[in-house]
């Protein structure tokens, strides 16, 4: 049994310690923004922030994040209540398949909460342990300027073309 | 405007796929809440597809585009598309659909005619509403979902609006399917979950066609279970993870007999020029054309390639009652259960398959080899939904591959600096061993299975459906004498099927290579050079575009930066792309920038448009600078991300896109066009930067120290 905090709710789940984080998610805990890409650190698509730092949920043991935060794109926003990424992600329709974006999407969030106006070259270095195969890159950039835009002013960015 | 003005497609011929299954409830189906859900044969792939099919019903049946419901694609009640492939849905189904909806509308508008007396002309539909000139609502959609309107074939006088009637279709509506993927909702096959699903891992042999000898016994983690058929090798657990481990252990107790099957990696280009096939000729035209002045000859290679999705291939099926059901990311429902049908010696009416999405899809993966493995698998838990994820491993080292290819080009310039002569010949395997399409099934498992079969050869589709290793081949220039052949490889020791852009990356690298070199050969600027051999002005279009774009005309030379310019007609009948790219020469080469115009005709979404194009593009630096699938003389090496790493976040050059609008043209599809063009015009832009002719792909240090 591992207790931990998901997207700020108490949960306990009954898995070995060593079951990796990933399949806890998306197993008992029902969760599917988590993804399985390689099971080896190498694509990012399972990323999910622990305590608010980026981690790789296909290797970490889950008994690795007892008594932690542990947060997933899920605990991100919802469509009614959007985080300032998701809305711009939406904004500028930046994804194809969408694989990838759940855990680009808590990559940056942890970026924007650490360094809230970074320059393009900080968020091309947070995003680099993460792998669009769509070619989706520009317009991802773009939306975690957006973003950062929006928070930075507390409120939503205008419309394009408003 | 009344339906009369509208265009009629040609007598008799019905657009797009519903000349295959012209019935209108296969297509569209309303219903008395206020929705019509449409029912289209293609799958979306990452690519967009649903949203611009939504777009043209909702203009074509005039109610607002919440109203528009999708339906992914299942056998046996959605029509029969064929394979989501060669950048044609919109072509096929968006073609279809418009012409179904327009069907559809006008049906209904005349039974409300008839009712309410207001003639048909005089109605007009405000969001499914018909309503009268003195604003009388006489019926809707909805009101008369029930009637059974829609239970006949398609009328071939249907008439969709014209181009400037349209209000949804040639927007930028926001994606569909792009809310669920941005806040994580289950929308994935891989994120199916049925009650009592079992999870499932395939344990692969150690080398291609390997027979399993022998399997020691011993405990498995958690409640696994094996499931064997020949050599194929799979268990099933509650517990992913146990799946996982249980796998791991299995896989250190198998004992296989292998062989050495694979050409050697290190001279593939020898060994495809001396491999034994078949030749065809392509092309070849003998016009008149001044005498040779000057003659040039090179020679291109490309390796393999492969598709290295972010997921991996998943499916989920369930036997019940000697009947399969199978939900997977496939690009062809239909052809799928063929193959199914074929490899399980059952009858396909006894097969359902569900399409759900997976990852992006950028041609024939293992989508639908997983599907058969789960297939498989699910057998050893009769009743039970069985989940086959492949690992990374299998994704890059078991998927269908695109073929390495070599194309020679001698071409000659006559003494006016005119191209007078081009021979070009292309060595590759077929690019299409898609399932569903022959007496054999094509499913990797098959060649595991007891008795084994082997996967039949692949094709080359012929050039009239956009070919194959000859996609792209044929030059867009004016080439008075000309002949471009084909060898295609007798055997396949590596799998090989489509994958984007089919054989149009190598040829179009090697034939915008070879127009540079030309162009620098007659002393001409090479955008001028193009342009004078270029009678298609779309395609002039384009080149001056993207020209304009980069600043060509004033570009200054930099140290260390090289600009290129490439443009290619996607199968010379499909999507125009010029492409610019920038590139900047250290330690390797990376790309910079990248400027891109296209021209799909009617683009039904220009901003899904943009997406597809840009997409694609960086596809193409990625496998420019760095993709090339390794091995030795059993297997593949390169199965995970070190070892067939592709175009990351640090090295993505800017992207600019300019879309010429041309909303009368009829829609050709976008997702292909600008991966060779970008391809072709990093090469040159290699040659601008250090005067090497780029030779073979990928551009690495290594290969151009060779070029």
């Amino acid at each position: 049994m591992v207790a931990f905090t998901l997207n700020g709710a108490a949960v306990a789940v009954e898995v070995p310690d060593t079951t990796p984080l990933l399949h806890a998610l998306r197993g008992p805990l029902g969760l599917s923004g988590p993804r399985f890409g390689c099971g080896a650190e190498q694509c990012g698509a399972c990323v999910v922030l622990v305590d608010g730092v980026p981690a790789y949920g296909c290797t970490l043991g889950t008994g690795a994040v007892a008594g932690r935060h542990v947060t997933t794109v899920e605990g991100l926003g919802t469509e009614d209540a959007p985080h300032p990424l998701q809305r711009a992600f939406l904004e500028e329709q930046a994804g194809q398949c969408g694989f990838c974006l759940s855990g680009i999407l808590v990559a940056a969030a942890a970026l924007l909460a650490r360094e809230p106006d970074p320059d393009e070259a900080a968020i091309r270095a947070a995003l680099d342990p993460h792998l669009c195969r769509c070619g989706s890159h520009n317009r991802i950039l773009r939306a975690v300027r957006r973003a950062a835009a929006e928070m930075a002013s507390g409120r939503r960015a205008p419309e394009p073309g408003a | 405007m009344s339906d009369l003005d509208r265009r009629a497609a040609p007598p008799g011929k019905l657009p797009g796929s519903l000349a295959a299954d012209p019935r209108l409830d296969r297509w569209l189906a309303f219903d008395a809440a206020g929705h019509v859900t449409v029912t289209p044969g293609k799958v979306e792939l990452g690519q967009g597809i649903l949203t611009a099919l939504a777009q043209i019903v909702a203009d074509e049946l005039d109610v607002a585009l919440v109203r528009v419901r999708l339906q992914a694609a299942a056998t046996p009640d959605s029509p029969n598309e064929g394979v989501t492939s060669g950048s044609l849905s919109v072509q096929d189904s968006g073609m279809a659909l418009r012409h179904a909806a327009a069907a559809a509308r006008a049906i209904h508008l005349g039974v409300a005619a008839q009712r309410s007396g207001v003639p048909v002309e005089a109605l007009r539909v405000a969001d499914g509403a018909f309503v009268a000139p003195d604003g009388r609502q006489v019926g809707s959609y909805w009101a008369q979902a029930a009637a059974g309107l829609l239970d006949c074939e398609a009328p071939a006088e249907a008439r969709p609006k014209p181009p400037a009637e349209r209000r949804v279709a040639g927007t930028s509506v926001p994606r569909l399917d792009l809310p669920d993927k941005v806040f994580g909702a289950a929308r994935f096959v891989h994120d199916l979950r049925l009650p009592g699903m079992l999870h499932a891992r395939v344990v692969r042999p150690s080398a291609r066609r390997a027979r399993l000898v022998a399997l020691q016994d011993g405990a498995l983690p958690g409640d696994a279970v094996v499931a064997r058929d020949g050599s194929f090798l799979a268990v099933l657990a509650e517990a992913e993870h146990d799946a996982e481990r249980a796998a791991d252990r299995l896989a250190a107790r198998a004992t296989w007999q292998a062989a050495d099957t694979l050409p050697p990696a290190h001279a593939l280009a020898d060994w495809l020029r001396a491999a034994p096939g078949e030749h065809a000729v392509v092309a070849a035209q003998d016009a008149p054309a001044g005498a040779p002045a000057r003659t040039l000859r090179a020679t291109f290679h490309r390796p393999y390639v492969t598709h290295a999705s972010v997921g991996t291939c998943c499916a989920v099926a369930r036997w019940q009652a000697g009947a399969l059901e199978v939900w997977t990311h496939s690009q062809g429902v239909y052809n799928l259960r063929a193959d199914l049908a074929k490899a399980l010696a059952m009858p396909e009416e006894a097969i359902l398959v569900r399409h759900m999405e997976g990852a992006g899809c950028y041609g024939h993966n293992g989508a639908d080899d997983v599907a058969l493995d789960a297939a498989l698998a699910a057998r050893a838990a009769p009743g039970r939904p069985v989940r086959v994820l492949w690992s990374r491993a299998e994704e890059l080292g078991w998927g269908p591959v695109s073929s390495a290819m070599l194309v020679d080009i001698e071409a000659s310039l006559d003494a006016a600096g005119n191209i007078s002569d081009w021979r070009e010949e292309v060595i590759s395997h077929g690019h299409s061993s898609r399932p569903g399409r022959g007496a054999m099934p094509t499913l990797l498992a098959v060649e595991y299975m007891d008795p084994p079969r082997e996967i039949p050869n692949a094709l080359n589709p012929p050039l009239a459906s956009g070919g194959g290793a000859q996609r792209n081949a044929v030059p867009a220039y004016r080439m008075p004498r000309l002949h471009v052949g084909v060898k295609r490889l007798a055997g396949m020791p590596l799998r090989v099927s489509a994958l984007r852009g089919l054989g149009a990356p190598a040829n179009v690298f090697a034939i915008e290579s070879v127009m540079d070199e030309l162009a620098q050969m007659a002393g001409e600027d090479a955008l001028d050079f193009r342009l004078r051999h270029l009678d298609d002005p779309r395609g002039r279009d384009v080149l001056a575009a993207a020209a304009q774009m980069c600043g060509w005309r004033g570009r200054a030379k930099r140290e260390g930066f090289g600009l290129g310019l490439a443009y290619a007609r996607y199968k010379n009948t499909g999507a125009y792309c010029a492409v610019a790219a920038e590139i900047e020469a250290l330690d390797r080469v990376f790309c910079r920038r990248l400027w891109i115009a296209a021209d799909v005709g009617e683009a039904i979404n220009p901003d899904g448009v943009a997406n597809q194009y840009e997409g694609g593009a960086i596809h193409g630096v990625s496998m420019a600078l760095m993709e090339q699938v390794a091995f030795n003389a059993r297997a593949v090496t390169s199965d995970d991300w070190e070892t067939y790493p592709i175009l990351r976040f640090s090295e993505v050059p800017a992207v600019e896109t300019r879309l010429i609008a041309r909303p009368d043209q009829p829609p050709l599809g976008a997702g292909e066009a600008s991966l060779a063009p970008a391809i072709a015009a990093i090469a040159n832009a290699i040659h601008d930067a250090l005067g090497i002719r780029p030779r073979a792909m990928p551009f690495t240090p290594e290969n151009l120290a060779a070029s």
